[in-house]
């Protein structure tokens, strides 16, 4: 599913080159449910973004369902971004002066499906993360746990392959987190591979895989049977701290 | 393809910002309110002076006598000479290429007292003796009867064609004219045409509806001219430029009347030629600075436009963000900041161009009202064309998309990441 060999990505501004990602090498099979951690610094939201073609990298190979993504025409990348992935946001990145319906129907929109179509699919999705009564109800009047259901129903309404979540639980409190966590669950166990970057153990450990990531290179990858182990570490690692 | 997204998007984005999208348009509807009022004042100045001469042969000029203003052969300086019947003759043998020649002599004025009297009514009015060919070059319609004719000139018959006003003074409402008599300056002519001049302009002063004209020779005879002319109407043959035909005339009848050559005062003349074209150069100049400054209000208008984009998008860099990173590409970027852009100012353009036509209607509705005689206004139906108005809203659409362009290419050469990132 998605495949980066060796890759490569630094930020210059002015005469400054901060190199962020120093070569990374990372195998994610379809139907995974991974979580990239990592402290602040670290490039876990730079390689969300490569991973999520919002953002390109210098050097090295990506490849997205068997293709090679790299120096893609912004048409082109944003045409697969449309297809395959889905985008859950920190701060749900609604559009204000949209309804959670319409919110939702976007991508959609963007695919040319029409109205009313897009309109009644995007019922059925906020159908499916229990919102249905708050259709009509713009961003501003929602709580954070809901606006993050309205975008997961977002991210999930193009029936995309992956879905990219960057600190979803980041803006909202542990309930509602854990609300947040089961309907990604739910979302993994329908088949589709979904990627979260946090700084949260305990959300990460509700992931099958773990990697870690430290200065630009993945430290550790840890897989399902030794989150125990890890949430250990993890632990004495803040205490020391 | 009505887009129901789209239209909704522009509205709320406009309506957010009420009082700045207002101010913009603004911009736009005032440059195109001000092109439409210009323009359609301009061609109200161009219509009610060119609609007084636009009839006259363009091809005419027009000569008459003033005193000398050098001494020559013997002759002293300022002194009066008249045209004479002799030159009729030696200018049709002379110059070739005159299509029409009419003499004209001016009968006694009606600032003299009443010149007209028929019954117990008077009344002072322009007297004209002229050939038939006169009508050529002036042209006057019949609105009753005939117009003077040749037969009329070779038997000196004693009747007028007279103007409107001349109806209104001296025959009762309901009175036909037409066979009737006149007693001009003591003698008695019978009336055989009611006449309007079709230009507004009247040779030797005074309103054109108070004209007399009777023909020429029987002028002539009746009030002891003698073989006098005042004055002569001529129009070139056609191609041939009026202005040679004028020269070559004046130059002429100086010899014969013994003037000096270089004296440029004894023969006047009047060109409408030249004439035409001064006008038509002063309307042109009129209408190219319309435009030059309606553009560039325009223009700043535009300008304005431009720069309230770019303020949306600066403001909207998340939004578009978001759209980008769930699959807008950016050609529906592009699209939809042009299509606000196009929408504002073709929406401030078109209320502008509405209300300046509205105005100018207004303005022609008042004038025709005032204008009961309509002889002295030198400023009528103000209007702006139907290529005018087409030309000023394909100047909009362009100048919104190009409003909406640099704006949507700033919108599109940011990534989406960075877009997001943007709080």
């Amino acid at each position: 599913m998605i495949s980066l060999k060796n890759v490569h990505k630094s930020y210059v501004t002015g005469s400054n080159s901060l190199h962020v990602l120093k070569g990374i090498d990372l195998e994610i099979q379809k139907g995974e449910f991974v979580s990239i951690m990592g402290s602040s610094g670290s490039g876990k939201s730079t390689l969300l973004n490569i991973l999520g073609i919002l953002d390109n990298y210098d050097d090295g190979a990506y490849y997205l369902n068997g293709s090679l993504v790299k120096d893609m025409s912004e048409k082109k990348a944003a045409q697969l971004r449309n297809e395959l992935v889905g985008f859950v946001f920190q701060s749900f990145n609604l559009i204000s002066f949209k309804n959670a319906m319409e919110n939702v129907a976007l991508p959609l929109y963007y695919q040319g499906v029409n109205r009313k179509k897009r309109n009644k699919i995007a019922l059925e999705y906020l159908d499916k993360v229990g919102l249905l009564d708050w259709a009509e109800h713009l961003p501003n009047e929602m709580s954070g746990g809901q606006k993050q259901r309205v975008a997961i129903a977002r991210s999930l309404i193009s029936q995309p392959k992956i879905i990219f979540a960057d600190e979803p639980t980041g803006a909202l409190d542990t309930t509602t987190s854990y609300e947040v966590m089961e309907i990604l669950k739910e979302i993994n166990a329908g088949g589709i591979t979904v990627i979260l970057v946090t700084h949260e153990h305990d959300i990460a450990a509700m992931t099958q895989k773990i990697v870690r990531l430290k200065d630009g290179r993945i430290d550790q990858i840890i897989k399902n049977g030794d989150l125990k182990h890890f949430q250990h570490q993890y632990a004495k690692e803040l205490e020391t701290a | 393809m009505f887009d129901l997204d789209l239209w909704k998007e522009i509205l709320s984005a406009l309506k957010k910002n009420r009082m700045r999208s207002f101010m913009t348009a603004f911009g736009v509807f005032w440059g195109i309110f001000m092109l439409i009022i210009m323009s359609g004042a301009g061609k109200a100045l161009e219509n009610g002076v060119m609609d007084g001469i636009r009839a006259f042969a363009s091809n005419s000029a027009f000569f008459w006598t003033e005193r000398t203003s050098k001494p020559y052969k013997g002759f002293q300086r300022g002194r009066q000479w008249n045209y004479t019947n002799t030159d009729i003759e030696y200018i049709k043998a002379n110059v070739k290429d005159i299509e029409y020649l009419s003499p004209r002599l001016f009968g006694p004025r009606g600032y003299e007292g009443d010149n007209t009297i028929r019954g117990k009514k008077t009344g002072s009015f322009n007297i004209y003796g002229d050939y038939p060919e006169f009508f050529k070059i002036d042209p006057w319609t019949p609105l009753k009867g005939r117009l003077i004719n040749q037969i009329d000139i070779i038997q000196s018959r004693k009747v007028v064609n007279i103007g409107e006003r001349v109806v209104e003074v001296m025959f009762d409402k309901d009175e036909d004219p037409i066979g009737q008599y006149l007693k001009i300056n003591g003698v008695y002519f019978q009336v055989v045409g009611v006449i309007k001049g079709e230009t507004r302009v009247n040779i030797g002063g005074g309103r054109k509806n108070e004209t007399i004209i009777m023909p020429f020779t029987t002028m002539q005879k009746t009030y002891n001219f003698g073989d006098d002319v005042h004055f002569f109407s001529v129009t070139s043959a056609p191609g041939v430029p009026v202005s040679r035909v004028e020269a070559r005339l004046k130059e002429l009848l100086k010899s014969k009347h013994k003037i000096a050559p270089d004296d440029m005062q004894a023969v006047g003349s009047f060109n409408i030629e030249v004439e035409w074209k001064k006008y038509m150069g002063l309307f042109t100049g009129i209408q190219i600075l319309t435009w030059i400054v309606g553009i560039g209000t325009l223009m700043a208008g535009v300008i304005g436009v431009s720069n309230i984009m770019l303020v949306i998008i600066k403001e909207r860099t998340q939004e578009i963000g978001i759209q980008r990173a769930i699959g807008a590409t950016p050609g529906k970027v592009i699209m939809h900041i042009v299509a606000e852009s196009v929408f504002l100012t073709v929406m401030a353009g078109y209320i502008g161009l509405a209300l300046g036509v509205g105005l100018l209607e207004l303005l022609n509705m008042a004038l025709e009202a005032a204008s009961s005689d309509a002889d002295s206004i030198f400023f009528r139906s103000p209007e702006v064309s139907f290529q005018m108005a087409v030309g000023a809203l394909s100047v909009l659409v362009i100048s919104g998309i190009l409003a909406g362009l640099i704006p949507a290419k700033r919108a599109v050469s940011i990534k989406p990441i960075d877009a997001l990132r943007d709080e």
